[in-house]
């Protein structure tokens, strides 16, 4: 039988927030939003084909305040998640494993997904006009 | 024949490659190979969303109507809901843990999975084939 007495694991709360936690737990939450934000993709292809009426019915409402808000979120979840997810194939390949570069490789995947965020909504409002 | 002496798995069982989770590394690898494949759909894709981001309807749909923008969008659609699905499958494995539900959501991201995919592929074929 199962000895109930065993140490477990701590939970969560128990750890000191380290920035490998973040970028872990980060990577998950973004996948997630952007599993959802599929569906955009697919509603903005779909409406490109269905005409004219439907397309402008589309960039009105990914033009409206909440959807510009979804869509600087969902454009932050996609640059992580890339950053973060080249980071974790470089790991898989076994490079990055030392603790030292762990943590600055966990910071470089934060702050180049921030940039990239920076310099693309620069572009969109840049070119004249919202989206 | 000395170094398998000691090895108590059927030779059988190594061969198949299955291991103890009776499915292999499949999953895994597959996650790797569209990640590996979604750094370069993607970049394409937001480059490509960039510049159509002021783009009129008929612009748009000439754009997506490009046989070469037209075969890295049925890609990505396909790409991009395979990886999604394969990584939502890993979160609700890890956290729902109530049988019943979690084969039920199995079941129904998979079923969303291929309708989002066929819809945005037979989207991008109307408007790459105009009909």
């Amino acid at each position: 039988m199962a000895d109930t007495r065993r140490p477990l694991s701590p939970h969560i709360q128990i750890y000191k927030w380290q920035v490998q936690m973040v970028t872990s737990i980060l990577h998950r939450a973004t996948g997630i939003a952007l599993a959802v934000g599929t569906l955009l993709v697919v509603w903005g292809l779909l409406s490109l084909a269905a005409g004219e009426a439907a397309f402008d019915q589309f960039k009105v409402c990914i033009g409206s305040p909440l959807g510009m808000v979804l869509l600087v979120g969902w454009s932050w979840a996609l640059f992580y998640h890339l950053c973060n997810g080249t980071r974790h194939l470089l790991q898989d390949a076994g490079a990055g494993y030392a603790i030292p570069q762990f943590v600055r490789s966990s910071w470089l995947s934060v702050i180049v997904s921030l940039l990239l965020v920076v310099v693309v909504w620069a572009c969109v409002l840049t070119c004249g006009g919202a989206a | 024949m000395s170094a398998n002496a000691k090895d108590l798995r059927n030779p059988l069982k190594r061969a198949r490659g299955f291991g103890s989770a009776q499915s292999g590394v499949g999953h895994w690898w597959t996650q790797r190979v569209t990640a590996a494949a979604l750094i370069l759909l993607g970049l394409w894709f937001v480059f490509t969303v960039l510049s159509l981001t002021h783009a009129d309807y008929a612009t748009a749909k000439a754009a997506v109507a490009k046989p070469w923008n037209a075969l890295l969008l049925i890609l990505f659609v396909v790409t991009m809901f395979w990886h999604a699905v394969l990584g939502l499958q890993v979160v609700i494995e890890d956290y729902v843990h109530t049988r019943w539900k979690e084969v039920v959501l199995l079941v129904a991201i998979k079923f969303l999975a291929v309708l989002g995919a066929l819809a945005g592929v037979l989207a991008v074929l109307r408007i790459a084939l105009g009909v």
